[in-house]
């Protein structure tokens, strides 16, 4: 086949860190709805949506009111934490005594209220965001990494670093995993679940931000950016919807999976690959790869 | 608040789940400050229902109290934010240990740290190993792998972290063998006469807890049926045939149910 012909290892090496970094992407996002659904049990359906209002508010405050970079970041991550906790407040906490289902549902509606919200304001058009990364391209041995996707796959790692050191260490870290095992029990120690519950929502909105400016920062931002939540579905249930280091490995396995099969086989056969595997864990490991045995499926 | 004032008092409390069944009917009792009170009863008494209600915990279980009064330390319990109960110093073990299992016990421990949110206490973990020394050889490890004994002692030790006034404890004894079920009682009842902490002690094994309490309640179907001083309580003959399984033979055929009713009028 012609699309075979011209492989060699530099394109094989290339197309694998393209996918690395894409993978880096789904993974920082899929950390975002691990937050979430570790702490609260809540199933997010909203958090492409969630990214890409995070997009754009930085678009707001980078080409809007021109501010520069080290700054339009710090007051996106703010904005984002300040929306994640009103979404928690107004919309989930009044519902959570109720079935799971309905949670479900509203955040639904959630991507319909963060698409009009952004539409109204910055209107349906696809926009770009000012050029922030460093342009030269970076080069491992003789592979070219494109400078958007190296620096974006570096600060995404970073990120997820950040969130993996937080839950290991760090006392709050400790408060949400006691409140993912036992609800009941972490209140009976003194941690106050309800404030466990906000602060994962605001913790993953802001982590969600920072990965729809990586996003957007690569391909461009618009409403309908939210679209990549679908493959971020497929990264956490490969993963397992509680676990950050699933979210970790299968958005880079991922990444790289359809990046590899795209390259092979070409485009049309991205999906049927991750679709596959998505299968695959269904069946032989229904709580995904790293996530805890008891948890429901949907 | 006078120092004699018990530090819980419960005034006639009815408990209702799901707005259908009727747990606790009229409940009353008091724990004095220092003391070690044990709530006796038989499986599904109401005897966990109540120690809900005091530490707040019953809404999360869709329960409600509908009717009387809980007081700690003299201020009204309301349900709902059972974590600030706890940072004011009532601490609950709860049934079935409840300890968090895949964190390890020194992170079970920092968990109970919250309970000094908002206090001048610094967290002091040494305590805990020194009633529990089994414990400090075990710190780094997952919780979930330990014993039940250790388990017991853990869910104990995240009071002790949280440096309570009262201390609320469901069924330690619960499946632990009956050395252990010793043991853990003897550090039970040192914690009480060393730490001054007053507790309220719902078990099903009357002779155990009635080794260390200073007052006893019992209770069937939610409401309490006869109450007093340990020693009195040991020598009461109904007390001893139908809790501490002491058999009399021959009363139990001829006047069981007159003083079972006699109990619940
Ligand atoms: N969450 C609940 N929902 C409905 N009923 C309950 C709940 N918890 C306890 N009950 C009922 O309340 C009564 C008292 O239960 P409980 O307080 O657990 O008793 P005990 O601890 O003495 O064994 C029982 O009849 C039990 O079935
Ligand atoms: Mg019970």
């Amino acid at each position: 086949m012609e699309r075979w012909a011209q492989l060699d290892w530099i394109d094989l090496v290339e197309t694998s860190l393209a996918g690395l970094g894409t993978g880096s992407l789904m993974a920082l996002t899929g950390v975002a709805f691990v937050v979430i659904y570790k702490a609260t049990r809540v199933i997010n359906l909203a958090i492409g949506e969630m990214m890409m209002i995070g997009a754009f508010v930085f678009y707001g405050f980078a080409a809007g009111f021109q501010l520069p970079f080290w700054l339009a970041l710090p007051l996106t991550l703010l904005v984002s934490a300040v929306v994640g906790g009103v979404i928690e407040r107004t919309m989930i906490r009044p519902l959570l005594k109720d079935n799971p289902v309905s949670v479900f549902m509203v955040t639904i509606g959630l991507t319909s209220i963060l698409i009009g919200m952004v539409e109204l304001i910055w209107t349906a058009e696809p926009r770009r965001l000012p050029e922030f990364l460093p342009q030269a391209p970076i080069f491992i041995g003789e592979a070219l990494v494109p400078a958007k996707t190296g620096y974006s796959f570096l600060i995404a790692a970073a990120g997820i670093a950040v969130m993996l050191l937080v839950f290991a260490f760090w006392r709050g870290g400790v408060a949400l995993r006691a409140t993912a095992t036992d609800r009941a029990a972490a209140s009976s120690v003194g941690i106050n679940v309800p404030g466990v519950f906000a602060f994962s929502w605001m913790v993953a909105a802001m982590v969600a931000a920072l990965a729809g400016v990586l996003v957007g920062s690569v391909g461009g931002i618009s409403s309908s950016m939210g679209l990549f939540g679908l493959s971020v579905f497929v990264v956490v249930i490969v993963g397992g919807l509680d676990s950050i280091v699933g979210a970790l490995i299968a958005g880079l396995f991922i990444g790289w999976l359809e990046a590899m099969v795209g390259r092979l086989f070409g485009g049309e056969f991205k999906l049927l690959a991750t679709f596959s595997i998505l299968l695959l864990v269904l069946v032989v490991r229904p709580y995904g790869l790293f996530g805890t045995h008891e948890i429901e499926r949907l | 608040m006078s120092d004699d004032a018990p530090i819980l008092e419960i005034n006639n409390i009815e408990v209702v789940y799901a707005k259908a069944i009727q747990a606790l009917r009229g409940l009353s009792l008091s724990v004095p400050r220092g003391k070690i009170v044990a709530l006796l009863g038989s499986n599904g008494a109401g005897k966990s229902t109540t120690l809900k209600a005091l530490s707040a915990l019953l809404p999360m279980e869709n329960g409600a109290v509908t009717d009387g009064r809980l007081l700690f330390d003299g201020q009204p319990i309301l349900q709902g934010d059972p974590h600030k109960l706890v940072r004011r110093g009532l601490f609950h073990v709860m049934e079935g240990r409840r300890i968090f299992a895949d964190l390890t016990v020194e992170e079970n421990l920092t968990a109970a740290t919250f309970a000094l949110t908002g206090r001048a206490e610094k967290p002091d973990f040494d305590i805990v190993y020194r009633y529990f020394p089994r414990l400090a050889e075990r710190r780094k490890g997952i919780a979930g792998y330990l014993s039940g004994g250790e388990q017991q002692m853990l869910a104990i030790g995240r009071a002790l972290v949280a440096k309570p006034r009262v201390i609320l404890l469901d069924e330690p004894s619960l499946g632990l063998a009956p050395k252990l079920v010793e043991e853990i009682f003897g550090i039970i009842a040192r914690i009480n006469a060393e730490e001054g902490v007053s507790m309220l002690l719902v078990e099903q094994n009357a002779a155990v807890a009635l080794s260390i309490a200073h007052h006893g309640y019992i209770m069937e179907t939610g409401k309490i049926v006869i109450d007093g001083p340990t020693e009195r309580l040991l020598k009461d003959r109904d007390v001893q045939e139908f809790y501490l399984g002491l058999a009399h033979k021959s009363y139990r055929d001829i006047k069981h149910y007159k003083r079972r009713k006699r109990w619940l009028s």
